[in-house]
């Protein structure tokens, strides 16, 4: 490992590591946002058409979590291979940090659902009917009572999810995604370079804690429950 | 008399089918005045919760009829050869809701949110403009002894500031009609005296009409005019609430009423015993020792439940009689000739 502390790795690894960790952030962010644009609608399906919900619709509430179901069920890496053609019409590329968006996102949101219905699902039931007393529509309901009163558990879910594509990230890098989990496996497993796998193996490390903390006191920081 | 505000006829609520029904509700019906503080109380599972949820439809009945301030909420139209339920439009349902509001035993209360913006809430539903809600709901809190606490949130409260915010949130959109579900069931002694002083003061300011459903008897005595008595889903009793404390004419008043009461049952089978009700006449009258002295019998108290309510005596005291008949008749003749006292002789087989 002496070699960690020598000009000529970081001048050749530097770069690399710099331009993983962008790509790494890109498509963690990036498909995030497009896995909640997706994932917290169906959560709150799933909990507005519950049994006990306020909109109870078996049906429907069958199907969404069916369609979750199925969507949760597949590991990531055979999900990627499985929605290449799919990814390649929507994106135009199966490769890089474009290409690993897609299947990133599809996979997230079915996770995201779940955990945005486990959320929505702490909300008490009483202060729901209390607004319903009131005369709140469905949509008020959601937007008055059920996000802003969940909104602590939702941000510490956030994190969660966050952390769970930022890993996802890393199994895309396996087929060409780029990004930090893309410069290990190269690195490490095909080059047997094991310095560079650690190395971006730490930063990986470091970007979960970063995440984690944030959001921690982000969450602890807007919850009035605790004052 | 004062105008009806709510009207129930013939109200049932069945939960489930076929052989797992249950009867919440059987055959209520319920007129309740306009300004009046009206009790509904029962034990637990009696159906007095479902009773009051269904008067802002947040229980859908399974048939009868509920009218609030003259507007038909559900009623029966007729189906083929029988009946259906119909109730009003959603849309017009939340109308309605702002003038039938509601406080919770466990209060309810928007956590994230401060108690001003709680308050607010209701007027935000309502499409009322930010700066008039928020004017107004520093008027309720005002009103409800809470002026300072505009900007705490309701996890700093304690359980009775908790539900004088409730309260200040459930007046905001000037209702008809406040109904009160277990409100006090939840607080101590004191805290619940306050809010329920807090109840009857805002019914006399405000002329808003309080529908008070307990398993307290104390709350129908603090501040209820008439009260109905709901016992397994059926309608036992209704009337003024000195009416029925005086003579509870069924079992479950008197199980309600005197709790700790006195069953004939219990007496032992070679005594001879009489039960005196006492309808509202003062507590300084001591019967027991002015029949010893008046008559010089000697009564044996086999139990009691008496009550004060503003001065006047309410309750019902079992009494062996004596074993003598000439006695026991002599004891019998004094206690009927007291003013605001009956008097019954118990049969009894042991």
């Amino acid at each position: 490992m002496g070699e960690l502390f020598t000009v000529e790795f970081w001048d050749y690894f530097g770069p690399l590591l710099l331009a993983g960790t962008r790509d790494t952030l890109v498509m963690t962010v990036v498909s995030t946002v497009f896995a909640y644009l997706l994932g917290l609608p169906l959560g709150v399906l799933l909990v507005l058409t519950g049994d006990h919900g306020i909109r109870p619709h078996r049906t429907l509430n069958r199907c969404v979590g069916w369609v979750i179901n199925v969507g949760r069920s597949l590991p990531f890496i055979i999900l990627m291979v499985c929605v290449l053609p799919f990814t390649k019409l929507l994106v135009g590329t199966k490769l890089g940090v474009l290409g690993a968006i897609p299947p990133l996102v599809i996979s997230a949101a079915p996770f995201i659902a779940r955990m945005v219905e486990s959320s929505l699902s702490e909300v008490d039931a009483g202060v729901v009917e209390a607004a319903q007393s009131m005369g709140a529509s469905t949509l008020q309901l959601v937007w008055k009572v059920y996000l802003p009163e969940a909104l602590p558990s939702l941000i510490l879910g956030g994190s969660i999810s966050i952390i769970t594509i930022l890993a996802y990230t890393a199994i895309a890098g396996a087929i060409g995604a780029g990004g930090l989990g893309d410069l290990a496996i190269r690195y490490g497993y095909q080059r047997r370079e094991p310095a560079k796998m650690w190395v971006a193996a730490v930063l990986l490390i470091v970007l979960v804690q970063i995440v984690q903390t944030v959001f921690s006191r982000v969450s602890n920081r807007i919850d009035k429950r605790l004052k | 008399m004062r105008d009806s505000i709510i009207q129930i006829e013939h109200l049932t609520k069945t939960f489930g089918t076929g052989s797992s029904a249950v009867h919440a509700l059987e055959d209520i019906s319920l007129d309740i005045r306009q300004g009046e503080i009206f009790g509904i109380i029962g034990l637990s599972g009696a159906g007095k919760s479902t009773l009051v949820r269904c008067m802002n439809l947040l229980e859908r009945p399974t048939s009868g009829s509920i009218t609030v301030g003259g507007q038909r909420l559900a009623w029966m139209e007729p189906d083929g050869g029988s009946e259906k339920l119909v109730t009003v439009s959603e849309k017009e349902l939340r109308l309605a809701r702002r003038d039938i509001t509601m406080i919770f035993q466990s209060f309810n209360l928007l956590m994230q949110r401060t108690c001003l913006k709680n308050v607010c809430f209701p007027m935000e539903l309502a499409g009322v403009s930010g700066a008039q809600a928020r004017k107004r709901a520093e008027e309720l809190l005002e009103l409800v002894g809470l002026g300072d606490k505009a900007n705490a949130y309701p996890a700093q409260l304690s359980g009775g500031q908790k539900q004088r915010v409730a309260i200040a949130r459930a007046l905001a959109t000037n209702p008809k009609v406040l109904l009160c579900d277990e409100a006090t069931s939840a607080l101590d002694p004191t805290t619940t005296a306050s809010i329920l002083a807090l109840l009857k003061d805002l019914n006399e300011k405000l002329g808003v009409t309080v529908v008070v459903i307990t398993h307290q008897m104390s709350v129908i005595e603090e501040i209820c005019s008439r009260v109905a008595i709901l016992d397994g889903g059926v309608m036992a009793e209704q009337g003024n609430v000195q009416d029925i404390f005086s003579n509870p004419s069924t079992d479950a008043a008197r199980r309600l009423v005197y709790p700790g009461g006195v069953r004939a049952e219990q007496v032992p089978a070679s005594s001879r015993a009489v039960r005196i009700s006492f309808n509202g006449g003062t507590v300084y009258q001591p019967l027991i020792a002015s029949l010893a002295i008046d008559c010089g019998v000697k009564v044996n108290i086999l139990g009691a439940d008496t009550r004060s309510i503003n001065g006047h005596a309410f309750g019902t005291m079992l009494l062996s009689l004596p074993e003598d008949p000439n006695d026991a008749a002599k004891a019998l003749s004094y206690i009927r000739a007291q003013p605001n006292v009956t008097a019954e002789e118990v049969e009894y087989h042991g």
